[in-house]
């Protein structure tokens, strides 16, 4: 199908873009890399009134690598993520997350201020926010502000976004005492995942100091799973840790069935995915050979 | 509601052409049923089956899930740019020497795709990996194809064709 008829707008600076939004956020759809709005348009699911394009705003497909956090713009590519040296340096798990999310050819488009706004209960970035405790900067006219991800994920593509609101930037806090993994199930790579973990250790001489475990998939926004968490907090790595925390995590979601699976297989993927993750974490002294996927 | 039209000038395989369109126009919809460059196929048309991928100032992208508005003051490349002469590209013969496609229907867009990793210097285990998952063919079972991306890769440079997948 097309998208139905509908009126567009390209501003050229951030504020001609919150002056639209301004005056049509209501009916207006923001138009970034266009990876799940336009299949949206073009099935007719969506039907804005109007689409404010921002792929001709300067200053928003910038990323910035803090001491605290790697600040990443809107507009910066899921493409770009996956390539940018400092990114890998200061936050290799972002990476690792974003080469799950479909193709190249998508990747090439896909923004990760869109990803974020967009909100899907499936999708990696937001899962990873969650694990990182990390932020969404909004802006509108009337200025800025930042939301947390436990208030920016409301629902299934719902978020804290006020609809004159434009998302700038997403803070991902850099935690240098922890190390993260993103693990996730497909049934094809480049699916959404059945479910995706992102998990951070600081683990030393194999027992957990402190630990970070978030999920996808598995409910209507991104999940942090803290009885997980407390439970691997002081606990020593093995399999026995492995499995009590999977099994932890499985009975702290309740995801609904769908046509991708029973609410039964998440949690069970769910499950495996946690204590595999675990089973297979490297402990220090293994630090050199990381790379093995789980 | 009235559609909104403006006029898009695109650099097409190297020649300039400007139509007033429609702003929901599909830059797929724009190269086939504007300028009649129909090489570029529509599948599914919400960006999963990869056929209308073209390269939009180099890069590899659904042309199904872009506005010909946004592809204003663009080069796009499609795959009538890859024989102007009548004469296939060397990916092309690949694929016509391993028997890479059937039907066709999803040749166009996977073309595309290696021309774009060619250029960018990927490996043969990439190019026949993540780089042709973001195609579908429905009849090949992909070993016609990998087979050409893999002829096609020994022709390029030592250090490019080492790691062959089997």
């Amino acid at each position: 199908m097309k998208p139905a008829v509908f009126s567009y707008l390209d501003p050229r600076t951030v504020e001609e873009a919150l002056d639209a939004l301004g005056e049509h956020g209501d009916d207006a759809s923001v138009l970034a890399g266009g990876q799940s709005l336009v299949p949206l348009l073009n099935m007719r699911l969506a039907r804005p009134e109007v689409v404010i394009d921002i792929n001709r705003v300067p200053g928003l497909d910038a990323s910035r690598v803090e001491a605290a956090a790697v600040r990443v713009g809107a507009l910066v590519r899921a493409a770009t993520v996956e390539k940018d040296p400092a990114l890998a340096d200061a936050l290799p798990v972002l990476a690792d997350a974003v080469r799950h999310i479909a193709h190249p050819q998508i990747r090439n488009r896909t923004t990760i201020g869109g990803n974020v706004a967009h909100a899907d209960p499936s999708s990696e970035l937001p899962a990873v926010l969650a694990a990182l405790d990390g932020a969404v900067v909004l802006r509108s006219a009337g200025g800025e502000r930042t939301v947390g991800w436990e208030e920016f994920f409301v629902s299934v593509f719902t978020t804290a976004r006020e609809p004159e609101e434009l998302v700038t930037e997403v803070v991902f806090p850099v935690r240098p005492e922890l190390e993260f993994r993103w693990t996730e199930f497909a049934r094809h790579h480049g699916d959404f995942p059945v479910a995706g973990v992102c998990l951070g250790l600081d683990v030393e001489d194999g027992v957990v100091r402190a630990a970070r475990l978030a999920a996808t998939g598995v409910g209507d926004r991104p999940v942090r799973l803290r009885e997980a968490e407390a439970a691997l907090s002081g606990a020593a790595l093995g399999a026995e840790t492995a499995r009590a925390v999977g099994e932890l995590a499985r009975r702290a979601v309740d995801p609904p069935s769908d046509v991708h699976g029973s609410g039964d297989f998440r949690r069970a993927v769910l499950a495996t995915l946690v204590r595999r993750t675990i089973d297979t974490w490297p402990d220090r002294s293994q630090r050199g050979q990381r790379g093995t996927a789980a | 509601m009235k559609a909104e039209t403006r006029e898009v000038t695109i650099s097409v395989n190297g020649r300039e052409m400007t139509r007033r369109t429609e702003v929901r126009t599909l830059l797929s919809d724009f190269l086939r049923h504007e300028l009649g460059l129909t090489g570029t196929h529509v599948g599914c048309e919400h960006g999963v089956c990869g056929a209308c991928t073209v390269l939009v100032d180099g890069v590899p992208m659904r042309s199904c899930l872009a506005l010909a508005v946004q592809a204003d003051g663009a080069a796009v490349e499609t795959v009538e740019g890859l024989a102007p002469e009548g004469e296939l590209s060397q990916m092309q013969q690949a694929m016509r020497d391993e028997h890479g496609l059937q039907c066709g229907f999803c040749t166009p867009g996977i073309l595309m795709s290696m021309l774009a990793a060619e250029r960018a210097g990927v490996s043969c285990a990439e190019a026949c990996g993540d780089v042709l998952g973001g195609h579908v063919c429905r009849c090949t079972g992909y070993q016609g194809i990998r087979a050409a991306v893999r002829r096609r890769w020994a022709a390029l440079p030592a250090a490019r064709g080492e790691e062959t997948p089997a």
